[in-house]
């Protein structure tokens, strides 16, 4: 009964709604809604037991201090603290940097890529899904291979007498940035493609129709209605380098200490869930302020879907 | 020199205007791809210095590893848990953005955001999140706390490629099948889940490679006998440049390609 109710309340519902037995009708509809809800259960378990009540246990053990009681020790030395004001500082450093250097590089790109004729533009697109399906932690080796002192970037640059030492590639910023440029771009590639992609040609055949010389065609109707596309991939960007841990640490030489490698400093050298766990909460709190803010402006699902 | 002068676009831009367009695009699509493949020749190399091209060639990184016990223990375990977390993230992925998309309840939004957040939160926080939790319930270096902890992150990514093939997807056939005469599982079965197969399939894919590469987690919840591929290059890589780990790389780097070659035969809609 309850079942062939529902199908009807379902497919008919405005029609049924003012039968005798409606309510019936609404009750068994909003039972449908709840158990068909139950399907996300054992998602929302996982979820719950192995994220959230880790994360807010984390956020107990932040408060607590060295004695065992509450404090804010932990934050207080944060703020005080010079060696943590300058891991935030390379952290946001870093960061900027990167989606900076993604949206110069890719930028060009994505338009490159959303003008070829699809054939075209599929098989030219296997250049920035083949980095995107490989492994992080492969491509950061083959840049530390690539830009150490005697690596193959150094070799040939001397070969060719382009300098005459080798140049500190790696183990440093430099290297950090090169590694992460070439990880996120295809974050940055993806979504911004598929935006410019929704864009119809229609508009340009307009402005140029009226007189636009193709620069202000290209800058004032093209660039302005990518732009969604381009906020959801750098805000992508930006978010996932706040939280980058493997690139740094290989990369960087124990020069360039993020906020992932210095929580992981604490709790693998010193043994310091205090202090790991107020430096990941700030680090939560930024990220969720930072999407929160983001979702104002562009909603959080079209983010996701790439700014459409 | 015509095809110079003819126009590129909408705009009337001609390709020789354009040039510049063309050739910044080949030089960082070479740049994305070329490191990752310079790596495989590299691997080949005699020398114990990795050198592009190689002067002489020889396996012997590969023999390094294959005849290594610890690379081997760490290659299975790596390979089990990317099975395991593909095999447990595609059903319960599938099922909740199933059940999000057709019950409309309230409480939608929120399910899916929480669902979603284990991508958009920093890992570091996963991994001594899950750390925490596996002491209190001795699952640390087990397989099974691999398992569980990767698929947490592998179920954001079901969700968003299945939701979205859902989206498109008309839900009357179902309402059809079900009015004929098919249970709700059954019409799921038989109607909507070979409909929405290629998105289920690109799921799965980068379900097993999101367990199979990631290295956050299984530093801090695999170890002993259970270690990761990728938790023990990580560890090596931090000492020394040893050459066997260009060879680990470049059968990871064949693995990818073969997963990115699967979804795009397997995961599209002939065209």
């Amino acid at each position: 009964m309850s079942d062939a109710a529902a199908r009807i309340a379902a497919t008919d519902a405005a029609t049924m709604l003012h039968g005798a037995n409606a309510a019936e009708l609404r009750a068994s509809e909003r039972g449908e809604r709840r158990s068909l809800l139950g399907l996300t259960s054992p998602a929302v378990l996982l979820v719950l037991v192995i994220m959230v009540l880790p994360v807010g246990w984390l956020f107990y053990l932040s408060f607590i201090g060295s004695d065992g009681t509450f404090s804010m020790e932990n934050y207080t030395r944060m703020l005080e603290s010079k060696a943590y004001g300058r891991i935030f500082w390379t952290t946001f450093k870093v960061s900027f940097l990167t989606t900076g250097i993604c949206i110069v590089i890719g930028y060009p790109l994505a338009y490159f890529l959303a003008q070829l004729p699809s054939r075209a533009a599929n098989i030219c697109m296997l250049a920035v899904l083949l980095p995107f399906w490989t492994s992080l932690l492969v491509r950061t080796y083959a840049w530390l291979v690539l830009l150490q002192r005697r690596g193959l970037i150094n070799e040939w640059g001397m070969g060719l007498g382009l300098w005459g030492e080798p140049l500190p590639l790696v183990h440093n910023l430099n290297g950090t940035l090169i590694g992460m440029v070439h990880i996120m771009l295809p974050f940055l590639i993806l979504p911004l493609y598929s935006s410019m992609k929704q864009i119809s040609p229609d508009y340009l055949k307009a402005a140029s129709n009226l007189g636009a010389t193709p620069a202000q065609s290209f800058w004032q109707v093209f660039f302005p209605l990518s732009l969604p596309g381009l906020f959801a991939g750098s805000l992508i960007v930006f978010v996932l380098c706040l939280g980058f841990f493997v690139t740094p640490a290989v990369l960087g030489g124990g020069k360039v200490i993020m906020v992932s490698n210095q929580i992981t400093n604490n709790i693998e050298l010193f043994f310091n869930w205090g202090a790991a766990s107020a430096l990941g909460v700030v680090l939560l709190v930024l990220t969720l302020a930072i999407l929160w803010g983001a979702s104002k402006v562009l909603p959080l699902d079209n983010i996701i879907g790439g700014g459409h | 020199m015509n095809w110079l002068k003819q126009p590129a676009s909408d705009t009337q831009v001609t390709h020789g205007q354009r040039l510049w367009l063309y050739a910044f695009a080949v030089i960082v699509m070479f740049l994305l791809v070329a490191p990752t493949l310079i790596v495989m020749p590299m691997s080949f190399s005699g020398s114990q210095y990795l050198e592009f091209p190689p002067r002489e060639w020889s396996l012997r990184w590969y023999e390094n590893y294959f005849s290594s016990v610890a690379w081997m223990d760490a290659t299975r375990t790596s390979l089990l848990a990317a099975c395991f977390t593909m095999l447990v993230a595609t059903p319960v992925g599938v099922a909740a953005a199933y059940g999000l998309s057709v019950s409309k309840h309230p409480l939608g939004r929120f399910v899916f955001l929480l669902l979603i957040t284990p991508i958009m939160i920093p890992v570091i926080l996963i991994a001594i999140g899950a750390f925490y939790a596996y002491v209190q319930l001795k699952m640390v270096n087990t397989l099974s706390g691999l398992v569980v902890a990767h698929t947490i992150l592998a179920l954001p990514l079901v969700l968003i490629v299945v939701s979205s093939a859902l989206k498109s997807y008309d839900m009357s056939q179902e309402m059809a099948a079900r009015s004929l005469g098919a249970s709700r599982f059954k019409a799921f079965m038989l109607i909507t889940l070979p409909q929405i197969r290629f998105s289920v399939i690109t799921a799965a894919l980068l379900s097993f490679l999101t367990s199979f590469d990631e290295v956050i987690v299984a530093l801090f919840v695999s170890g002993g006998d259970h270690s990761t591929l990728t938790r023990n290059m990580f560890n090596a890589l931090r000492d020394q440049i040893d050459p066997t780990i260009a060879a680990i790389s470049t059968i990871m780097i064949v693995i990818s390609s073969a997963m990115l070659v699967m979804a795009q035969v397997f995961g599209k809609p002939r065209d």
